[in-house]
């Protein structure tokens, strides 16, 4: 249980240089409130530990229990079709009490993105299977509720707090990457 | 099969044949294990309706029902609660699955399949996969506080439908040692 199948590859969203030590995966739903609680965390995390860490975000929306998670991802996904993926990101965590239509298309003018294009990508859900892919990734690979933590590969059940994860980043033992 | 020694802390294991289910789904609605023959069942047993773990459980099966179904298998959770309770339960959280209830006899179901747990009157964190022909496929039992996931029911039923219909029957249970 909860190794990760999906290799890291060219398809993710990463944050952090392709030859960092560390690969720190997080399968997440933007309207799931630990997901939200824990985006705060992995800032500090990401910020502590600069160029050592390549950080990967994955979509594991919830759609039974978070009617919003879906079209959240899309929104992520149409503004990642526009070179933003990490802008909106951050909006959409920063207001996750807000992920109607409405306040999408807010986020996507915020961001200067092309309006039209964003709108169309949204209404014909062109991302939608791309995001269910990342799911039953997440699936496959142990992931059982949000956020989904691994670690160079290697599933995190422990704490989600910025001071537990560093302690476990800088900690040592945390295997070697198993992709390159 | 293999080993008939009951260990309490161990499901029934693969090849033994599903013993019978007589539980109700709803007030006025029973389920038995016949109404699944032909196709795969997935039985999640869980300690209580309420409980955090078993809801992020629960719901991970029912995002995963498509999936299910795609598969050709049926999924129905149980547990030691009464039925109006699932029945509130499975409103407030959206669950589109089945929740048998193994309340009266108290547990006489989980017992069955050697999931429940005397001490603390619930049952266990439990799955199974059960073929088309009313034999365990597959049988998994979680620590109580961990959320299992459902890589295993998928892998199993991957296995099950890849080789179901071209080796005949027969009891090819694979063990899986637990994932």
């Amino acid at each position: 249980m909860s190794r990760l199948r999906i290799p890291v590859g060219s398809q993710d969203h990463l944050i952090g240089p392709p030859t960092a030590r560390l690969t720190f995966v997080e399968y997440g739903d933007f309207e799931c409130p630990y997901c939200g609680a824990a985006y705060w965390e992995v800032n500090k995390v990401l910020a502590a530990m600069g160029d050592q860490l390549r950080y990967v975000f994955r979509h594991f929306p919830l759609t039974e229990a978070h009617p919003f998670a879906m079209q959240a991802a899309e929104a992520a996904e149409a503004a990642d079709a526009q070179g933003r993926f990490w802008e909106m990101h951050r909006l959409l965590y920063e207001n996750q009490e807000a992920l109607d239509a409405e306040s999408l298309l807010a986020y996507a003018r915020t961001l200067d993105l092309d309006m039209g294009r964003f709108a169309r990508d949204l209404s014909e859900h062109r991302f939608l299977e791309r995001i269910r892919r990342d799911f039953m990734g997440g699936v496959r690979s142990g992931v059982s509720g949000t956020p989904g933590f691994f670690i160079n590969g290697r599933g995190y059940l422990g704490d989600f707090s910025a001071p537990a994860l560093l302690s476990v980043l800088q900690g040592g033992d945390v295997g070697v990457p198993d992709y390159s | 099969m293999a080993r008939s020694v009951k260990q309490p802390d161990a499901p029934l294991p693969p090849g033994t044949p599903a013993p019978p289910i007589d539980a109700p789904v709803s007030p006025d609605q029973r389920l038995s294990l016949e109404q699944f023959r032909g196709a795969p069942l997935v039985l999640v047993f869980y300690p209580a309706d309420w409980s955090p773990v078993c809801s992020d459980e629960l719901s991970l099966f029912n995002e995963l029902l498509p999936e299910f179904e795609r598969l050709g298998a049926k999924v129905v959770g149980v547990s030691c609660d009464g039925v109006w309770c699932h029945q509130a339960f499975a409103r407030e959280r959206g669950l589109h699955m089945m929740l048998a209830s193994d309340f009266h006899p108290k547990g006489a179901l989980s017992r069955a399949y050697h999931v429940y747990r005397e001490d603390d009157g619930v049952c266990e964190r439990a799955l199974f996969v059960i073929d088309p022909e009313g034999k365990i496929f597959w049988s998994y039992v979680s620590p109580m506080e961990v959320n299992p996931g459902a890589d295993g029911v998928l892998d199993a039923l991957e296995r099950l439908t890849g080789t179901f219909s071209s080796e005949a029957a027969g009891g090819q249970s694979q063990q899986e040692a637990s994932p």
